[in-house]
């Protein structure tokens, strides 16, 4: 096996992990915390991915486009917060599930009424569009470099964010027991709101990072968005700790299986059944580790401690 | 009042197609045969959902598993019917055994997520599988051949799906209404109680999710037929939530919920979608408005009764 190939895949992998975990992140904040289960979350990835896209038109400029499409998705988070999730945390997660299904299908209209059906791509500025010459003879796209460093970058953040500011305390207040941050002063309204549309800004940020590669599209969210469910799942609901390791794990297990499992079958079967069986297999990879986590542990790899 | 209301419906549907042929509209007949399907796939959900309070969101997998267990022995010039429905049935009901054993021991969101994800390896199964056409999808040039019965003729395919519908009607009230629907009933409302009344409501659940898994194979099969096309997007995320979608808005736990359910959805959609090309926009908020002011969808909305 070819090392650089490997080291190359890895990187890969880590690249998806950290969107992942943007994603995730949020995800799992608002399941945790006010016991949410937000299908739309994708959505807010691609409403990023469009601002972003007409922003970096409009301004000529990728970087400000990304700092003017941050606060504007924020802002469709807690609009969506303030009309109709808010309404629902009294019901139960069939009601969320429905709800939020719509939401999807709003959202996924909205998007082809305002920017139409085609999809939008973005231009890297030149600064990162090359590639780097890494250590043991390594190419690798700067912009996927740059995406690995900015999720790093971000979950650090998150977690100085929730661990050590006054902020950060209160949601930690609010996850292990909302009436009682409410009944000690806490606005329990104003703090979800907030979670919320903090969800929205790093699934935005997701989007936005990812858009200049893939282009912003319609349903974008929809197939990412279960693969973020699946790192909620197995790193346990509500762990930001937990998201973050599940997320580079799934991210790592997802490009690794897809590139190498065909080898690894090899060793194992004929070389036709390792052929047309790896396909699958690498697909369902993640899937089949979150049911086996579900069936032996359900918590989570990293259930947070305070529940 | 919405038992009537579910009786007229069912004549509308079994007197519909001779007169919409009859008056030159064969393309009613092909809207009337899909909400046949997806009502009779509608209701074997809501035995599990409705009854049960299992909230299923893979129960599209099993509409693919019974598709392709039409379309793959038709890729093999095999078309005698009754293989196609042993086989949808016998497969559906393996699969949702095999795999209801490991979600039932899960409650709550992590059913949800579980038996997604265990829909989401079925259709990734078929999507890497090129040689049923992976992506592309399957053309079943031949429906399913049965003795005296033609399904090549439209009215004849019709009025099998109708049977079809009756006959899962039929055998899901009279499930629910046995001691056997009464305890994964009871379960649904208490899982303590019930089992300090002494049942092991486990092996109901997993004999109802087992049973409703077989019933959805034999619609799938149906609806395999009628398309004569088959593909992995019949059993996408989307479908199963427009599935739960289908038994939430005729009211779950009624009996002809799912069939007016069913019958809505697809007329929303045709309307809709011949009024303006953005009809997810109105028919997802819709669909918020049903679950913040509907919850009795409307089964209980004919009964009077509210949220």
């Amino acid at each position: 096996m070819d090392a650089g190939l490997v080291a190359a895949q890895l990187l890969n992998g880590l690249q998806l992990g950290v969107l992942l975990f943007l994603l995730a992140s949020g995800l799992t904040l608002i399941f945790g915390i006010m016991d949410f289960v937000n299908l739309a979350h994708g959505s807010l990835y691609m409403v990023g991915a469009y601002f972003c896209a007409t922003l970096t038109e409009a301004t000529d400029s990728f970087l400000l486009a990304v700092a003017l499409a941050l606060p504007a998705t924020a802002l469709v988070g807690a609009a969506v917060e303030l009309l109709v999730v808010r309404r629902l945390y009294r019901r139960d997660h069939l009601d969320h599930v429905l709800a939020t299904f719509g939401l999807i299908l709003c959202f996924d209209a909205l998007v082809q009424i305002l920017w139409g059906p085609e999809g939008m791509a973005i231009r890297l500025p030149a600064w990162a569009d090359g590639q780097q010459h890494l250590p043991g003879g390594l190419v690798f796209p700067t912009y996927r470099l740059l995406i690995i460093g900015v999720g790093l970058a971000v979950a650090a953040g998150l977690y100085v964010l929730v661990a050590k500011t006054r902020l950060g305390m209160r949601i930690r207040a609010g996850a292990s027991n909302p009436a009682m941050a409410g009944a000690l002063g806490i606005d329990i309204g104003l703090l979800f709101t907030l979670v919320f549309a903090l969800g929205a800004v790093m699934a935005g940020l997701a989007g936005m990072m990812i858009a200049p590669i893939t282009e912003a599209s319609i349903g974008m969210g929809n197939e990412i968005i279960i693969t973020a469910f699946v790192v909620v799942i197995v790193g346990g609901i509500g762990s930001i700790r937990g998201a973050f390791v599940a997320a580079l794990l799934i991210g790592l297990i997802d490009t690794m299986g897809r590139s190498f499992l065909d080898m690894g079958l090899k060793l194992v079967m004929s070389v036709q059944a390792a052929e047309t069986s790896a396909p699958a297999l690498s697909a369902m990879l993640i899937y089949i580790l979150m049911a086996a986590v579900l069936a032996f542990r359900p918590q989570g790899l990293f259930p947070p401690k305070t529940r | 009042m919405s038992r009537w209301a579910g009786w007229l419906l069912l004549a509308a549907l079994a007197a519909g197609p001779p007169l919409a042929l009859a008056a030159g509209q064969p393309f009613y007949v092909d809207i009337m045969t899909r909400l046949v399907c997806l009502a009779a796939a509608a209701t074997s959900l809501n035995l599990i959902l409705g009854h049960g309070g299992m909230i299923s969101f893979g129960h599209a997998a099993y509409i693919g598993i019974g598709a392709y267990a039409v379309g793959i022995p038709a890729y093999y010039g095999i078309y005698n019917g009754w293989l196609h429905i042993v086989l949808a049935v016998a497969c559906a009901a393996l699969f949702a055994f095999a795999t209801g054993a490991i979600a039932l021991r899960t409650r709550g969101v992590y059913f949800i997520m579980i038996t997604m994800a265990f829909a989401q390896m079925v259709f990734f199964a078929i999507v890497s599988i090129e040689e049923y056409g992976g992506d592309d999808g399957l053309v079943i040039d031949i429906r399913s051949e049965f003795p005296l019965v033609d399904l090549e003729d439209g009215l004849t395919l019709y009025y099998v799906c109708f049977a079809v519908l009756l006959g899962t009607l039929y055998v899901v009230h009279r499930v629910a209404r046995s001691r056997f629907g009464m305890v994964i009933e009871g379960a649904k409302g208490n899982e303590r109680r019930m089992a300090a009344l002494g049942f092991a409501f486990y092996r109901h659940r997993l004999a109802a999710y087992t049973f409703a898994g077989a019933l959805c194979g034999l619609s799938g099969a149906m609806l395999g037929n009628f398309t004569n096309f088959i593909s992995p997007e019949m059993m996408d995320w989307t479908r199963s939530g427009e599935l739960i979608f289908m038994v939430v808005l005729g009211g779950t736990g009624a009996l002809f919920g799912p069939l007016m359910g069913a019958a809505a959805f697809l007329l929303l959609e045709e309307l809709l979608s011949g009024w303006t090309i953005y009809w997810q926009l109105p028919f997802g908020l819709l669909l918020i408005l049903v679950v913040l002011f509907a919850r009795g969808g409307l089964a209980g909305l004919l009964e009077g009764r509210r949220g």
